[in-house]
């Protein structure tokens, strides 16, 4: 277990490394960013003056050794646009998100499971029908027009929750969130149920399919003539082997929620990393967007490795070691 | 035993036999029809899929043609006549189109880019994803860590490279969403395979000397595909509305050529204005749309399942 | 009282208080775009000048409409050719108690060009400037040949405090450290991405704001902006989207505040290349770039009805343009009315050049730039395409587009032939778009540096140049309005509108709506 967490740590650097070539040398061919930070009156002179502040005029790989030679001290440059180390300006948004994610994958999980649950072992019920029916319309509804409606409704029309931005924050146990504040859980409820809705129906609905087909497998009708309590077969054995899809999709969509939660927070103005990235990539702040996306791929790697050793305890007859073969 | 309970058994018998006469399509279809709601839906799709194919015929105006196009018609209200003779039947949009040929002309985009673009890379995906199960060792550790780069590489900036250095168009947007959403397929084909992988099953076809491809696509794969459609039916959707939101940031279709999606990200300008038909009937056609596809793709999961006794 | 009553009471009046009105007066503003950085010589750019405003002076302020008024400086006025001299205000204190002298300014100087990792500093202005401090309410600003336009120069950067801003990183004034201003408010808080608190200088010199606390918060998407100011979540918004104005005029909670910009929409067009890559001759063949016929970007003119821009793509919110800035600016031509619509005049002009049959064309903007600039650029490709000039639109977002416009071709020469860009004069006055747009493009001068169209005419170069050396402003203002006459004339660029902008605010309070499109707290007022 421990060669196999220390295997793929290593892969996982190299996977940043080739990562970071691509963002690099991509982000060099979609523009200039002196032309997006310029000044428009400023002469051609200023013009070059500010290409050399950046240190753009030197080749693109002598720029990539640059970016290199900084980067093995932990030093990924110094944004464009703000000035300020790109590692900083994206950990100073992180907790906002993170907030953000966690509350949405947790909405995922309590209210898609058992609604998926409950339409799977009663696919003919009404109640069933219709937890499928809106389950549907939560991923055919663009986000961005949910998020307005929300906003419509609940701040404009009804006034019951504050339209845009995060609230007050607390610290509690050495964090510091808006999550400890009745004005910040206000603030999030929106956001986050509007970046929840679309995993609210993939789980209801990966869920649902699990328990369809797992209540005809031999090993839950020898649970029940064994004469389990029905509690008892739902709960241990059946949950138990439909969360590997479940477990799979929600690692990645919580590494999604994380990572490009870009148009929730833009329509709810919340000021987190998404919001960064989007306005990086606009405006071509490469050491952001570089910085980034190395996180990303970290968080990515890292999760996929947690699905994957979670696989293992879940299901026995995954074994990590075997791909040694 | 009784005669009773004889007769029934021979009745049971005898729809075994009925439907092991049947060949495997109409079995299918029988199962597929088996669902009212389903048979709508699928009645629905194919209602729109014509209409979608047909749209030159249908609609009364062109609405890539700028010529037909006049701004001086931008934000008319439904059922203003134009100047051509026809009625704007769902009023036009802030270019001046007609919504309702817009509408069709952008199904036929989006469909065609949704559908194509989420099934190119099902099937690449799931091909990647059940060799990357099936070989194990490095063969999985070098597919898995390139998924781990690709989900991690926002598509806004995949679009916006591809924009760079191609230009617009459909056929990139395309290139672009299949770019973005194989790794999804992957990735949840190699962990469902994984755990096939070990079943009596597969053991057992092992053990009789069955070939390494007829067990991959004969007996995984089949056993794969509940989580597949299930991703592969949301993925549809979500194709649609990542070519809206590519769209709206800009990097998406030629915006004189509108899909549906284009369409929609266009009337989120409209939402607050009070005309509301801007951003309403093409948000009622792509809902209907998607709500089809998944009404079909959950029917198609259920029935096409092995596993599901029926 | 059972103890749940307690714990339920104590609950409600922690409620209550949260929730109890705030009697000092707030004011919280939705920004259309997020300034980057307080330190206000870090970026120079739009949103940052306007957020350095609350905190900094500059020595000459400019009012509503860009005419120059008195700042820090209370007279100026040159004393030779080369020599400007400067009158400081006396008596103004910096947020930390010291006073504000010369030395202050001398010290902006430098530091306003220095600034590390500055992605567009304040050199444009500054570079050829000596400042002398003569005694310590009176500075010299000396250049090396005659300059007109110094007090505009001088109406555009922040003077810093030189005991707060000595060795002070752009760190040091977003963290508030340095950030000790002379202006009318002081630095309270700043949380990268959500908001920047204010609070009120009551030692300022001028006007005392009647705000006691505001805060800027950077709402980017548009309808989310307009949803704020509706649930009362914000008092203020700047750049309402043109769509929501017309709904917004009915709602009886909000007032909206529209005035005319500096920034003109303009078509620029290929004055230089015999083959422009993207005109075709009809059916796609190699034609001899029409657009360097006059005749034929007279019909391009002609050919566009700007007030179905101004009335169906603008929804009303503009005004169509006949030059370079609207009236009431420096420099403008009392005599250039816009072009009149005339598709038959345009087909006539197109025939006479030789074109009866019309040719291909595309145009390229930017589209999430400029207002509504991709239904632009989409309407006057089918004004276009019906007196058979057959025009494609292609549109990109601007961090792809202002690359290849101004140097994506071969040699970094423009790559388009046919654009929609927008221009907005910061120095409030007509040389800004003259030098800049319409000057033959000229590196060793710093002139035509965004003419993407290459448009080359000596007449209307001497002219400019002539009006950038004339200290007199009589004789100034005479000399770019004929260098605009001249430019116009000849169809340099194709002038469609001037944008408006619109502020909204809650019932009972109003903005003084600005033409250099800033938003700043001093100037919401209570009706």
């Amino acid at each position: 277990m421990t060669a196999y967490v220390i295997r793929r740590l290593m892969q996982s650097v190299v996977v940043v490394l080739i990562m970071s070539v691509i963002v690099f040398f991509g982000v060099n061919v979609v523009g200039d960013p002196v032309d997006m930070l310029i000044n428009p009156e400023a002469d051609q002179e200023d013009i070059e003056a500010a290409i050399r502040a950046l240190g753009l005029d030197k080749p693109i790989g002598e720029q990539y050794l640059f970016f290199l030679k900084n980067a093995i001290t932990g030093n990924l440059g110094k944004s464009f646009i703000f000035g300020e180390p790109a590692l900083q300006l994206i950990i100073q948004r992180m907790p906002a998100t993170l907030e953000l994610a966690i509350t949405a994958l947790l909405m995922a999980i309590f209210l898609g499971i058992p609604l998926g649950l409950y339409a799977g072992l009663k696919p003919d019920s009404p109640a069933s029908r219709t937890i499928m029916a809106g389950s549907i319309l939560g991923f055919s509804l663009p986000t961005f027009w949910v998020g307005l409606m929300m906003i419509m409704v609940f701040a404009v029309m009804l006034g019951w929750l504050p339209s845009t931005g995060r609230g007050e924050t607390a610290t509690f146990l050495g964090i510091t969130s808006s999550l400890f504040t009745l004005n910040g859980l206000q603030h999030i409820f929106m956001p986050a149920l509007n970046l929840a809705l679309l995993k609210i129906s993939l789980v209801i609905r990966l869920t649902r399919a699990g328990t369809r087909e797992a209540i005809h497998q031999d090993y839950i009708k020898f649970a029940r003539a064994k004469g389990l309590s029905p509690h008892r077969v739902i709960m241990v054995h059946l949950l138990k082997n439909i969360l590997i899809p479940v477990v799979t999709v929600i690692g990645l969509e919580f590494g999604s929620l994380v990572a490009f939660s870009v148009v929730t927070e833009t329509i709810f103005a919340w000021p987190g990393m998404g919001k960064l990235l989007i306005d990086s990539i606009q405006q071509l702040d490469r050491p952001v967007i570089v910085a980034y996306l190395i996180i990303i791929v970290l968080l990515f790697v890292t999760l996929n490795l947690i699905v994957d050793i979670l696989y293992s305890i879940l299901d026995p007859r995954v074994r990590l070691g075997e791909r040694e073969a | 035993m009784t005669t009773v309970e004889q007769t029934e058994l021979d009745l049971v018998e005898d729809e075994h036999e009925r439907i092991l006469a049947q060949t495997p399509f109409q079995r299918f279809k029988a199962d597929f029809l088996e669902s009212k709601i389903a048979t709508v839906a699928l009645v629905t799709l194919v209602a729109i899929v014509l209409v979608a194919i047909f749209a030159p015929l249908i609609a009364p105006q062109n609405p890539y043609d700028l010529a037909q196009v006049s701004v001086l018609d931008a934000r008319l209200p439904p059922g203003t006549k134009s100047e051509f003779g026809y009625t704007f039947l769902l009023g036009t949009d802030g270019a001046g189109r007609d919504l309702f040929s817009a509408i069709l002309y952008g199904l036929r985009i989006s469909l065609s880019v949704g559908v194509m673009s989420g099934f190119i890379a099902l099937v690449i995906g799931s091909a990647i994803g059940l060799i990357a199960a099936y070989a194990g060792g490095r063969v999985d550790s070098v597919i898995m860590r390139v998924v781990d780069i690709q989900l991690s590489f926002p598509a806004i900036l995949i679009a916006l490279m591809l924009l760079a250095v191609f230009g617009k168009g459909v056929d990139k947007i395309m290139i672009a969403l299949v770019t973005v959403q194989w790794a999804y397929y992957a990735r949840t084909v190699r962990g469902t395979a994984l755990v096939e992988r070990s079943k009596e099953y597969v053991e057992a076809g092992v053990c009789l000397g069955l070939s390494r491809n007829r067990i991959l696509f004969r007996h995984i794969l089949p056993n794969c595909l509940a989580p597949l459609i299930v991703v592969g039916t949301v993925q549809t959707a979500h194709a649609i509305a990542l070519e809206a939101t590519l769209s709206f940031l800009g990097v998406g279709l030629p915006q004189t050529e509108p899909s549906l999606g284009l369409l929609i990200s266009n009337g989120f300008e409209y939402m607050l204005s009070g005309r509301y038909w801007i951003s309403f009937f093409p948000g009622i056609a792509l809902l209907l749309t998607i709500v089809s596809i998944n009404l079909v793709g959950d029917q198609l999961r259920d029935v096409l399942n092995p596993r599901l006794e029926r | 009282m059972s103890r749940v009553k307690v714990i339920f009471a104590a609950f409600f009046a922690v409620l209550i208080a949260f929730s109890a009105p705030a009697f000092a007066k707030d004011l919280k503003i939705g920004l259309a775009s997020e300034p980057t950085s307080i330190d206000p010589h870090f970026h120079n750019l739009s949103p940052n000048n306007a957020l350095a405003r609350h905190i900094f002076d500059r020595l000459v302020h400019t009012d509503e409409n860009q005419a120059l008024v008195p700042g820090l400086a209370v007279s100026w006025k040159p004393i030779n050719d080369t020599t400007w001299e400067f009158k400081l205000r006396e008596g103004v204190k910096w947020h930390d108690g010291s006073p504000f002298t010369a030395d202050d300014v001398v010290f902006t100087f430098t530091r306003a060009v220095n600034v590390p990792n500055s992605p567009s500093g304040f050199g444009t202005y500054l570079k050829g400037k000596e400042a002398v401090k003569v005694d310590d309410h009176t500075v010299h600003i000396k250049t090396p040949k005659p300059y007109p336009l110094m007090p505009n120069d001088m109406s555009t950067f922040a003077i810093v405090s030189k005991k707060n801003g000595e060795g002070a990183k752009t760190e040091d004034y977003n963290s508030g450290k340095a950030a000790i201003g002379t202006g009318p408010f002081k630095y309270k808080a700043y949380v990268p991405g959500d908001k920047f608190v204010f609070v009120r200088n009551d030692d300022y010199w001028g006007d005392k704001p009647i705000w006691e606390e505001v805060t800027l918060k950077p709402i980017k998407s548009s309808p989310s902006r307009v949803a704020a100011l509706l649930a009362g979540d914000v008092d203020m918004i700047a750049q309402v989207p043109t769509t929501d104005i017309e709904r917004l005029k009915k709602e009886p909670k909000v007032s909206l505040s529209q005035g005319v910009s500096n920034r003109v929409i303009y078509l620029h067009l290929d004055h230089d290349r015999d083959n422009s890559p993207f005109v075709k001759a009809k059916g796609g063949g190699d034609i001899k770039n029409p657009l360097k016929d006059q005749r034929v970007r007279k019909a391009i003119s002609k050919a566009i009805n700007r007030d179905a821009i101004v009335d169906r793509v603008m929804e009303d919110v503009a005004i169509k343009a006949g030059q370079l800035l609207p009236k009431g600016f420096f420099g403008v031509s009392p005599n250039l009315k816009p072009v009149d619509y005339d598709p038959e005049g345009a087909k006539k002009l197109l025939a006479d050049a030789g074109l009866k049959d019309g040719f291909q064309l595309t145009i390229h903007g930017p589209n999430d730039r400029y207002i509504n600039d991709a239904k632009i650029a989409e309407a006057v490709a089918q004004m276009l395409t019906r007196i058979g000039i057959k025009t494609e639109v292609v549109t990109m977002p601007r961090s792809v587009y202002f690359k290849r416009a101004s140097r994506g071709g071969p040699d970094k020469t423009p790559e388009f032939s046919f654009i929609l860009v927008g221009w907005g004069a910061g120095s409030g006055e007509a040389s800004s778009p003259l030098k800049s747009l319409i000057h033959t493009h000229d590196k060793s001068k710093g002139f035509g540096a965004s003419n993407r169209g290459r448009y080359s005419n000596a007449e209307v170069d001497k002219l400019i140049e002539d009006a950038l050396a004339t200290v007199d402003d009589a004789k100034r203002q005479d000399l770019l309005a004929k260098a605009t006459e001249v430019a116009i004339g000849d169809v340099a660029i194709i002038p469609l509108h001037y944008q408006v902008n619109t502020w909204g605010t809650r019932k009972g309070l109003k903005y003084k709506p600005r033409t250099d499109e800033a938003t700043m707290a001093v100037g919401v007022v209570e009706e």
